[in-house]
């Protein structure tokens, strides 16, 4: 098998692992963290098409990365404030918002 | 408003040379303005009555100069064609062009003559009738609006002008039989002229646009001119037009099957029996069949229907009169009855008589609604001041009001003798001319019925009059020595028509009676406009007879008429003048054949189980079943499956950011088994 092989099966496996951590836990931050792993799975899966894409790929790995700092900033800042008003980051106590 | 004033104060531009209409538009302006000073009045000056008793009759009395004035002109120029004014255009849409349009001709200048003439006596009486009530200026403003209206009615040259007339009275009848809206039977007394009037309208407002669909406009003048040859003789359309015609008539002039709203009309004050229920709104069917009457000769099915259904009204609500107790109400059914005459001759052709009995009616009817309506007046004030809650209207509480009450006493009894037809009264002109024509036109059987309906007159009349005036007073002991006779303002109208009631029928006097010079008068005066109509019948095999159907010639029949309801009086008088009735709250409910006369035949209660219960339930069903269940219900269906498909969406909202993942990831995951699969 070849690099690339590996690599995708490495990038599914930190996907499917980040959508594990996003379904499964309830610690905000973690699954915060999750959510940043699949993006970098993702990363990664372009990094590994663009040997055989071009170059087009990486480009796309840099929009992601500034998004995700971007997404950072938000979700952090949104913790932070649902912790100072509740003291805590358990996402499944945070359920007023619903009809 | 220059222009507009002038429209309404200039004279005819079509007119011949002989005749100019005078001041046309004052004569509607003066009764419209006494509405509106008087309707402000009700709001703004509610107590003060003075302005009301000003205004109200001048208005009226105003108006009847003026036409008094082209009566008079017209009489010196006896213009062949009618002058139209037109006022303005009211619309025109496509090839419907409808102008406010006022015929002045024989036949209208006479009805305004009755109306504006008989309406300034009642508007006199009427000062004294509702002196104490709280609506005086209210009830001044309605009554002059009611003669505006029924003004345009008589005067409109088109079906269109005469249409919003006759919607005008009849919505003037509604607000003055439910005058005393507190009451709650008066009030539907009210509703129930509207809704039969509303049945009727319907068969106008239909033959109208037969009219204009075969006619292509609606102006009289046009349509009688071109029907003998745009229609066929005796066809289906002009058949259908003329009995949607006669439909509307039946409403509004209260013959079978409509007539069962005029005596509940009786809940308005009594000179609004006088004038509207009696002497012009009723009469207002009979003037449209006459006006229309080149329509009617044309569709000989549709006359003999008019006659029938007349003749036919004329006998059955005089045996009702017999029966009444409620003096109103005899009076009511006797306006039945005799417009039932008016129809009887319109019907057979005879315009003339109909329009001849009509005005002559208009005086003694009048005249006998105010005389009983002098009677309750005194009778509710002798009651009053005892303090007793005792009917007025009911005859069986009054008696010898004669020595109390001598001048409503003579003046009744003239008007009773006029109404049976005895010599020399105008009763006996106009309804002798009707019985006389029916019998020599060869209508058997309508003109048996008619000598049967003027002996029934007789009696009826005669017996109010016993029971009213003659024998025993029955109002109890303590009420009788405050019953006075009615003050001068009610008691000089009583003269004025008592008067009319005796001169009135001397305007046409049988070529075979010439016992006054004006033979004929009135025929003559007619013939211009109903000249056509007349024309029509004789080039269709129309002729008149010299004898009545024994036998016998006219001068005759009329001796024998005047004798039989001579001696029906007399005979009527001695049967019951010696009676003894008890009072109204001692009396028992009449049985037999005098109980089902009393109970009206019990049609009210007919129409009640044969077409307003059925209607009811039908109804019922439909607002049960097509509103509430089928509109209403696929509304609420259609909600209720929104508010499902919300709830179940609704399900998925719990506010829980591990379902709303779980949700997400299953998505994607299934889109991308879609995609790759």
């Amino acid at each position: 098998m070849e690099i690339e092989t590996y690599t995708l099966i490495l990038s599914a496996l930190l996907f499917a692992i980040g959508t594990a951590g996003v379904l499964l836990r309830r610690n905000a931050i973690i699954m915060f963290m999750c959510i940043e792993l699949m993006l970098n799975s993702v990363n990664l899966t372009l990094v590994v098409f663009s040997r055989s894409l071009g170059i087009e790929a990486q480009v796309f790995v840099f929009f992601v990365m500034a998004v995700a700092a971007a997404e950072a900033a938000v979700g952090l800042a949104i913790i932070i404030a649902i912790f100072r008003h509740y003291e805590l980051v358990d996402v499944d106590r945070f359920n007023l918002l619903k009809w | 408003m220059v222009n507009f004033l002038e429209s309404f104060l200039r004279v005819a531009q079509h007119a011949e040379a002989g005749y100019h209409p005078v001041l046309p538009g004052l004569i509607l302006l003066l009764p419209l303005v006494g509405f509106v000073i008087n309707g402000l009045g009700a709001f703004l000056w509610r107590d003060n009555k003075r302005v009301p008793s000003v205004v109200g009759p001048l208005a009226i009395i105003g108006a009847f100069a003026i036409v008094v004035a082209n009566f008079l002109a017209m009489r010196g120029a006896m213009p062949h064609d009618p002058a139209v004014v037109s006022l303005w255009t009211w619309m025109a849409v496509g090839d419907l062009s409808i102008g406010v349009d006022l015929q002045f001709d024989q036949l209208s200048i006479l009805m305004m003559l009755v109306v504006t003439g008989v309406s300034s006596v009642i508007h006199v009486y009427s000062i004294g009738y509702m002196r104490a009530d709280p609506g005086y200026s209210r009830y001044f403003s309605y009554l002059n609006l009611f003669v505006f209206f029924m003004l345009i009615l008589v005067m409109g040259g088109n079906f269109a002008i005469m249409f919003v007339g006759w919607e005008g009275v009849g919505l003037c009848s509604y607000l003055l039989i439910g005058f005393w809206y507190e009451n709650r039977e008066f009030a539907s007394a009210g509703k129930k002229a509207f809704i039969v009037n509303r049945i009727g309208d319907f068969g106008f407002l239909v033959a109208m646009f037969l009219i204009f669909t075969h006619f292509g406009t609606l102006n009289f003048a046009e349509v009688f001119a071109a029907a003998p040859e745009t229609l066929v003789f005796g066809g289906g359309v002009v058949t259908l037009t003329t009995l949607l015609l006669f439909l509307g008539a039946t409403g509004k002039s209260a013959q079978i099957p409509l007539y069962v709203w005029l005596p509940d009309a009786m809940a308005g004050p009594t000179p609004v029996s006088a004038l509207i229920h009696a002497a012009t709104m009723v009469t207002a069917g009979v003037y449209m069949v006459a006006r229309s009457g080149v329509l009617f000769a044309m569709a000989p099915v549709s006359q003999a229907i008019v006659a029938a259904v007349g003749a036919g009204t004329a006998l059955f609500a005089a045996t009702i009169a017999t029966q009444q107790y409620d003096i109103k109400k005899v009076l009511a059914y006797s306006t039945v009855s005799q417009l039932g005459y008016m129809f009887l001759a319109v019907g057979i052709g005879a315009f003339t008589a109909g329009i001849f009995h009509l005005m002559t009616h208009a005086f003694f009817k009048a005249l006998l609604f105010l005389g009983s309506g002098a009677v309750i007046h005194a009778m509710h004030e002798a009651y009053h001041k005892v303090h007793r809650h005792d009917d007025p209207n009911d005859m069986r509480n009054h008696g010898g009001l004669k020595n109390v009450m001598p001048i409503t006493w003579a003046t009744m009894w003239i008007g009773t003798v006029a109404i049976a037809g005895i010599f020399p009264f105008a009763g006996f002109f106009s309804k002798d001319e009707i019985i006389w024509s029916t019998g020599s036109y060869g209508y058997v059987v309508l003109w048996v019925v008619s000598i049967l309906t003027a002996m029934l007159t007789a009696a009826y009349m005669t017996r109010l009059m016993v029971l009213t005036f003659h024998g025993e007073n029955r109002s109890g002991a303590d009420t009788k020595p405050y019953i006075r006779e009615v003050p001068a303002v009610m008691w000089v109208p009583l003269a004025i028509l008592a008067v009319l009631s005796l001169v009135g029928g001397w305007l046409q006097i049988p070529e075979a009676l010439p016992v006054l010079p004006a033979v004929d008068a009135l025929h003559h005066w007619l013939e211009p406009v109903m000249e056509p109509a007349r024309h029509v019948m004789m080039e269709h095999g129309f002729n008149q007879a010299h004898e009545a159907p024994l036998g016998g010639g006219e001068a005759a029949w009329a001796i024998i008429s005047t004798v039989l309801a001579l001696f029906v009086v007399i005979l009527t008088f001695r049967a019951l003048v010696h009676r003894r009735y008890s009072p109204a709250a001692e009396s028992e409910a009449p049985t037999g054949i005098a109980g089902v006369l009393y109970n009206k035949w019990y049609v009210d209660e007919l129409y009640d189980r044969v077409i307003i219960r059925p209607l009811l339930a039908l109804w019922r069903g439909c607002w049960r079943i097509v509103d509430d269940g089928i509109i209403d219900g696929s509304l609420n269906a259609l909600a209720s499956g929104t508010r499902m498909v919300g709830w179940v969406g609704s399900l998925f909202q719990t506010g829980r950011v591990a379902g709303y993942m779980f949700w997400f990831v299953t998505g994607v995951v299934l889109i991308l088994a879609l995609l790759l699969l």
